[in-house]
């Protein structure tokens, strides 16, 4: 909506020297006070505000860490230790920062969710959906980085399975696996460049973000109908109604991070990253952290050559093509309606979907064997077939629900007590006319 | 353009794609460094070789050495492991090669393949799955061999994958008896 012009008047004097020079004020001012946001907007919309301070909060409790944390695979176990135990608040912002990576995945994956229901990735952002796998690829780039740090059993061993999928590159594989290592095996090289890399990544996403939030101001938010804003009276200004929406969904989402740092700091966590790495004995039982378990699943489904793909090349080409899947999503989906909303068969399926995923992810937290290995065959092939055969049929075949003629028309619809275009909506404006 | 510039090619052409050539080659230039930084470095290529006494293992015992930080087993395997590889016939195997450094890269992963002349109980191997780099646990699993607690990879006495996601049998490194109770590896 940034066609929109300007409604900014500078005020005070020093607010008009600022805008005759550089208007960041105003850009402000139109972007977080006077933006225009559909009415309808549910809390499902507030993660993106809840991802953007939890990057904040990722950053700045790493700046800390950082200058206690040795990387030297002598001593950065014990320097995790040592800020656990020596370090004033030291457990409590190392719990912060590795609670809050889980709670940034949390919020990413409803965030995700929130956008494939509602329709988000469809024409005209697709670009802004693709921006927004890259910032998840980047994340899942600084999580696994961010692991290897403590130098515990479970980083040494999920740094080597993870490096392990580039050596299943036919021909440059090993070489390629060499050059991440700095050697033959998961060393000191290694672990210098991943903490250079961790602290670098996290500055890209931000970077990204404000890509994204860009393309997101110049198309529009999408909204539950995913209906497109045709008048004025379909959107509230972005204050006070989205910023009090938004900071009302991140207080309760820190809520359920603050009971997680307080009472269950390593829940979330693996007891063997605890236990020292050793290069020489593997676990039992290697799992990496739960957000990438319903890929890890899918990269053990495949237990057989595919033709002249052997099954290990084959494991990391379907773990990847599942990500893949998604920057295609605005591509694949043939439907002209949007939201799940109006899409009766859309809706099951997507369900359907989600329950994949999280059978996915139980799966990979599984041991490979026995009934584990077929349950994961079948719902590696349900994964992909949601994306490559319901996606584009859907569209085809599917008989969409009448949609409303606007937003406004939605919305009183649904509220049927409000009746035409009442002058005082100060309470509540997003159920009245 | 002015009239005076009506040679073609011109001054300004010459001048425009030696730039750009220019440009190329240097941010090329530039480029490798940062790449070639981030190969293995002197000190972990230093770590090449490394002599192991195996005087102290009887028939059914194995040891473990690191060599370019991985675990390399030397096994001497009993009687009944090394009859149990040989049986295997080459057709049951998922892959064919015998994946030893002092052999020949075609060569067939028979029994005696995987060791060396002479020393056929005994296995000297890199101890790291090849399918995503864990390390299998020895004597476990359905072929009596090595079990991957990763993702389930089976191999067998030889160390040959046999069920499971590894795509090749476990490498054999460059390795001689230098004495009859000394081995060199790498």
């Amino acid at each position: 909506m940034s066609e929109g012009h300007s409604t900014y008047t500078p005020k005070t004097g020093i607010e008009r020297w600022f805008d005759a020079r550089m208007p960041l004020p105003r850009l402000v001012y139109d972007s977080f006070v006077a933006y225009p946001v559909p009415r309808n907007l549910n809390y499902a919309w507030t993660f993106g505000g809840i991802l953007s301070i939890m990057l904040v909060a990722q950053i700045l409790t790493g700046i800390v860490l950082a200058m206690h944390y040795t990387a030297d695979t002598n001593l950065a176990f014990g320097s995790v230790e040592k800020i656990m135990r020596d370090v004033n608040s030291g457990w409590l912002l190392r719990y912060m920062h590795a609670n809050g990576a889980s709670f940034f995945f949390i919020a990413v994956y409803i965030h995700i969710f929130r956008g494939l229901y509602y329709g988000s990735y469809k024409a005209p952002r697709e670009l802004l959906w693709i921006l927004g796998c890259i910032i998840y690829l980047l994340m899942m780039a600084t999580g696994f980085m961010g692991y290897v740090l403590p130098w515990g059993q479970m980083s040494f061993w999920g740094a080597t399975v993870i490096t392990g999928f580039f050596s299943a590159i036919p021909l440059v594989g090993d070489w390629i696996q060499q050059l991440l290592l700095g050697g033959f095996a998961v060393d000191n090289p290694t672990l210098n460049r991943f903490f250079a890399l961790h602290y670098l990544l996290p500055f890209m996403i931000a970077g990204v973000v404000v890509l994204h939030v860009w393309a997101l101001h110049v198309t529009g938010q999408n909204n539950p109908t995913g209906i497109e804003i045709k008048s004025k009276t379909d959107t509230v200004a972005f204050t006070p109604y989205a910023t009090i929406k938004d900071a009302f969904g991140m207080i309760v989402f820190l809520f359920f991070f603050a009971y997680f740092v307080f009472y269950l700091p390593n829940y979330l966590g693996h007891p063997d990253n605890y236990i020292v790495a050793n290069p020489l004995k593997t676990p039992a039982h290697i799992v990496p952290e739960w957000y990438f378990l319903p890929f890890y699943a899918i990269l053990r489904a495949i237990t057989f050559n595919i033709g002249p793909i052997n099954s290990k090349l084959g494991g990391v080409l379907c773990m990847f093509g599942a990500i893949v899947m998604l920057f295609l999503v605005p591509w694949l989906d043939t439907s002209k309606v949007r939201s799940a909303v109006y899409r009766p068969w859309y809706k099951l399926f997507f369900w359907l979907f989600v329950a994949d995923a999280i059978l996915l992810g139980w799966l990979g937290s599984q041991p490979a064997e026995g009934s584990y290995v077929f349950m994961a065959q079948m719902a590696t092939l349900l994964y992909f077939a949601f994306f490559l055969v319901a996606l584009p049929v859907l569209g085809l075949i599917e008989t969409p629900r009448r949609l409303p003629n606007s937003i406004t028309e939605a919305v009183l619809e649904k509220n049927k007590g409000g009746s035409g275009h009442p002058a005082g909506a100060a309470a509540a404006p997003e159920t009245k006319g | 353009m002015s009239a005076t510039d009506i040679h073609d090619p011109n001054r300004r052409d010459f001048l425009y794609v030696a730039t750009g050539m220019a440009a190329v080659v240097g941010a090329g230039a530039v480029a490798w460094p940062f790449i070639d930084q981030m190969r293995p470095d002197a000190s972990t290529l230093a770590l090449a070789s490394v002599e192991v006494d195996v005087s102290s293992l009887t028939p059914g015992s194995s040891l473990i050495v690191k060599w370019r930080g991985k675990p390399v087993v030397v096994r001497n395997r009993t009687e009944k492991e090394l009859k149990d590889g040989e049986a295997v016939n080459l057709s049951d195997l998922k892959d064919p090669i015998a994946r030893n450094a002092n052999l020949p890269s075609d060569a067939p992963a028979t029994d005696a393949n995987r060791t060396t002349p002479g020393k056929e109980a005994w296995m000297v191997m890199v101890q790291v799955c090849t399918h995503l780099g864990c390390i299998p646990l020895g004597q476990e699993g359905d072929f009596g061999g090595w079990f991957c607690p990763c993702h389930g990879s089976q191999y067998d006495t030889a160390g040959r994958i046999r069920k499971g996601p590894a795509p090749e049998n476990m490498a054999i490194p460059v390795f001689k008896f230098i004495s009859d109770t000394k081995i060199l590896i790498g």
